[in-house]
């Protein structure tokens, strides 16, 4: 049976994860697997030897770690509402079996082992600490989608029915990948599907399109390609807008991180653009 | 034990077997000369002091020593201890190690530190012996070395008799024919060019008296003599105590391993006195003595007391031995000691095993001690058997329905070599609200698990968990120094059951 690990924690952005996975699970007859990381405490691990007098680093000692005891209780208590909140929300839909797995430490060390036995890693855009008025995206986020060997599926802050999904398709390898599996995974059945290259239209470019077309057509699925003029974020998030798609769906990062600390990301930059839900391939 | 049951046993123990043990002695005395003359020859000095050191030790560990029909004298593994001593300090300090080492060996003996014989394993004493084999073999190399043509054929001759002999006949021993037959040889056609004992140094022309080694007796002294005093005393008790298990072994008896010890160091003390140098118990000789039909404290008692009658009476012949039917004498002694056997069985015994027994002869050719070879020896055996211990391990565990609390389960030895794996075995990073250890199926068996269990705990409640332990007062039921399972006949079950 198909795993849809769903990566929640107590943001706005959980409803909408959990709306996501119970869409995906459907899909994909899955179960979910409800993955909540309690972060790592400022813990009491640096050295203030030779400041205080034994006895009282001792007593000190002690007194920190009652209360990162204490803390660590209060956080999973709180975690554990969460969670209950989140599966009642998905228990609501149609999704026969939901676990719930809470872990502590770093969430990437958490996902790289839970994602071993799962097919499809759901994260909403922005956590617990993200700052919505700038529109950055959550810091977890980039990192998770680099280290993830897994498709990933990001939230949007609201789910809606998905009907019509679009494909960022720019004839590098990964975007191979994202028509390939678009074309076999029963996730997008059913879909209505837009391919949109942007660029300025060539032979090879057109010849690359109509393979793509080809293959997704070749699974069954209906769609219609299209070249757009223009930057491949700004036209692409236009698009959307314009369209009124449901679901983007395209390659993950191609580049280095060096590369996209100089000249940026365009997957980083369609991330932030636009406001629906983004699938990910590698 | 009665004075008439006493007194019968220690008949027993003398007379029991008188008729074979003559006989062995004599086999044994005339097999003796020419190892006791070799050996002082390792240690580099004068035949004498290895002769005189065999009498005084036959005579008192046939007195004192704790397992009739074993032969004791002076021997390769103590002599190539004192190598360095003896070129740096002289005779008198090689006197005065031995009657200190003689000291250090009672002290062993009344201190029960027999028992210590149990931490050697059978590898290590492969080790020791095929080690001590590979020395005495080096310590023949400078009479082969820029010497006449001669000899060669001489040693060639010299090992022909003595591996063709027994084919003939057992009645004489093979090592003593090739001696005579050599010294005639050489004789009779006047090969002048040969080195002999008498070059050697001088031989004894009369009885041994009693003489305290001339020492100053300071702490300078001691400084000096110590370390090889309790290294030889540390051979000397490691062979007799091999020796004398094997020779139990053959006999299908048993021995007073401390008595033994104390009968040693009574033994090396008389030696010293006598101008002698050190000793123990002797494999090959123990083995003939056997075979010879040597049962009693007779027939090593009479060993000693011939050999010095022989040496005393021929002496003007034993000087005339050329170093070469010695040296043939040597190269059988070292071939015989080698275990030819744990060569092969390199690859069929077990890896750890063959490496402490590698390691021990690699130890002792490396610093020509027998002492450090046999430590390193135990010590990896040790680490290895610890190793292997720490396998005896395993932590599982069940996760309550609402995926609030866990029970670990932990079962065997938790020790200083398996608290890291007890550490490892528990996920931290899973959040729960009771985390329950059932420490009743493990044992406890120091501080370092204590330690761990301690750690464990402690990164549970770190993490908002709260620990319950289970079962602990069981599993550190092991953790004292003494088990005290043999005043309570259920101990063992109950220790290995629950």
């Amino acid at each position: 049976m198909a795993t849809v690990l769903a990566c929640i924690d107590g943001s706005i952005y959980s409803e909408s994860v959990a709306d996501n996975a119970a869409w995906a699970a459907t899909r994909l007859d899955a179960r979910i697997e409800l993955l909540q990381v309690l972060g790592r405490r400022e813990v009491v691990a640096d050295d203030r030897s030779g400041r205080m007098l034994p006895r009282a680093r001792r007593q000190l000692l002690e007194q920190l770690s009652t209360l990162d005891a204490e803390r660590a209780k209060l956080l999973q208590k709180e975690a554990r509402l969460v969670m209950e909140a989140v599966s009642a929300r998905i228990a609501g839909q149609d999704v026969a079996d939901v676990r719930t797995v809470l872990r502590h430490g770093d969430l990437l060390d958490a996902l790289a082992e839970r994602e071993q036995t799962a097919d499809l890693v759901v994260i909403g855009k922005r956590g617990e600490a993200a700052d919505f008025a700038k529109l950055h995206l959550g810091s977890n986020l980039e990192r998770i989608v680099r280290a993830s060997q897994k498709p990933v599926l990001i939230a949007a802050r609201a789910f809606r029915p998905i009907r019509r999904a679009l494909i960022a398709f720019d004839g590098r390898a990964s975007a191979l990948k994202a028509v390939d599996a678009v074309a076999q995974s029963p996730l997008f059945k059913g879909l209505s599907l837009d391919l949109v290259t942007v660029g300025t239209r060539t032979d090879a470019l057109q010849r690359q399109l109509d393979d793509a077309a080809g293959r997704l057509r070749a699974g069954g699925r209906e769609v219609h390609p299209r070249i757009e003029p223009g930057q491949p974020d700004r036209a692409i998030a236009a698009a959307v807008e314009r369209d009124g798609i449901d679901l983007l769906v395209m390659g993950a990062y191609g580049h280095s991180r060096l590369r996209s600390l100089v000249i940026g990301s365009t997957t980083s930059e369609m991330i932030r653009a636009c406001r629906i839900p983004i699938a990910l391939y590698r | 034990m009665l004075a008439t049951q006493r007194w019968d046993r220690l008949r027993d123990e003398w007379l029991g077997n008188a008729r074979s043990d003559l006989v062995a002695g004599l086999v044994v005395a005339l097999a003796l000369i020419p190892e006791a003359i070799a050996f002082s020859i390792i240690a580099g000095v004068d035949p004498k002091v290895g002769l005189y050191a065999s009498f005084a030790i036959a005579v008192v560990t046939a007195i004192a020593g704790g397992r009739p029909g074993m032969i004791s004298a002076a021997t390769a593994a103590t002599a190539v201890l004192m190598v360095t001593l003896v070129k740096e300090h002289g005779l008198e300090y090689l006197l005065a190690t031995t009657i200190l080492a003689g000291l250090l060996q009672i002290a062993a003996g009344f201190l029960k530190l027999g028992r210590l014989m149990r931490f050697v394993s059978r590898s290590v004493m492969t080790g020791f012996v095929n080690a001590l084999a590979i020395l005495i073999f080096l310590a023949q190399l400078p009479e082969l070395i820029g010497v006449p043509a001669l000899t060669y054929a001489l040693v060639a001759a010299g090992l022909a008799i003595v591996y063709l002999l027994p084919l003939v006949t057992k009645a004489v021993p093979a090592p003593l024919v090739c001696i005579v037959t050599l010294t005639a040889a050489t004789m009779l056609f006047g090969w002048d060019e040969l080195r002999t004992v008498g070059d050697m140094g001088e031989l004894p022309s009369t009885l041994p008296i009693f003489l305290w080694p001339d020492v100053p007796l300071t702490l300078e002294t001691l400084e000096i003599i110590f370390p090889y005093a309790a290294a030889v005393a540390v051979v000397g008790l490691l062979e007799s105590l091999m020796t004398a298990s094997i020779v139990d072994e053959l006999t299908d008896t048993t021995s007073d391993r401390n008595r033994e010890c104390v009968g040693q160091g009574l033994a090396n003390i008389g030696a010293g006195c006598m101008g002698g140098m050190a000793g123990c118990a002797m494999i090959g000789q123990s083995i003939i003595n056997v075979q010879s039909g040597g049962r009693g404290r007779l027939s090593c008692f009479s060993a000693g007391v011939l050999l010095l009658f022989l040496i005393v009476v021929l002496g003007d012949l034993v000087s005339r031995i050329p170093m070469a039917a010695l040296v043939a004498v040597m190269i059988m002694v070292s071939i015989g000691t080698f275990s030819w056997a744990s060569i092969a069985k390199l690859r069929e015994h077990p890896l750890t095993s063959s490496t402490v027994m590698v390691a021990t002869v690699i130890g002792v050719v490396a610093t020509h001690n027998l002492a450090i070879g046999v430590l390193i020896g135990v010590l990896l055996s040790g680490i290895f058997f610890a190793g292997k211990i720490a396998q005896i391990f395993d932590v599982t565990s069940t996760l309550s329905a609402d995926g609030r609390e866990r029970v670990y389960r932990v079962q065997g030895q938790l020790f200083f070599a398996s608290s890291d794996d007890f550490l490892a075995a528990f996920d931290f990073r899973e959040v729960l609200e009771r985390v329950t250890i059932d420490m009743s199926a493990a044992h406890i068996w120091d501080i370092s698990s204590v330690a761990a269990v301690d750690t464990a705990v402690l990164k549970f409640r770190r993490e908002g968990a709260e620990v319950e332990l289970v079962g602990m007062n069981r599993a550190s039921e092991t953790i004292v120094d003494k088990l005290g399972v043999h005043d309570k006949p259920d101990a063992l079950d109950k220790l290995m059951g629950h």
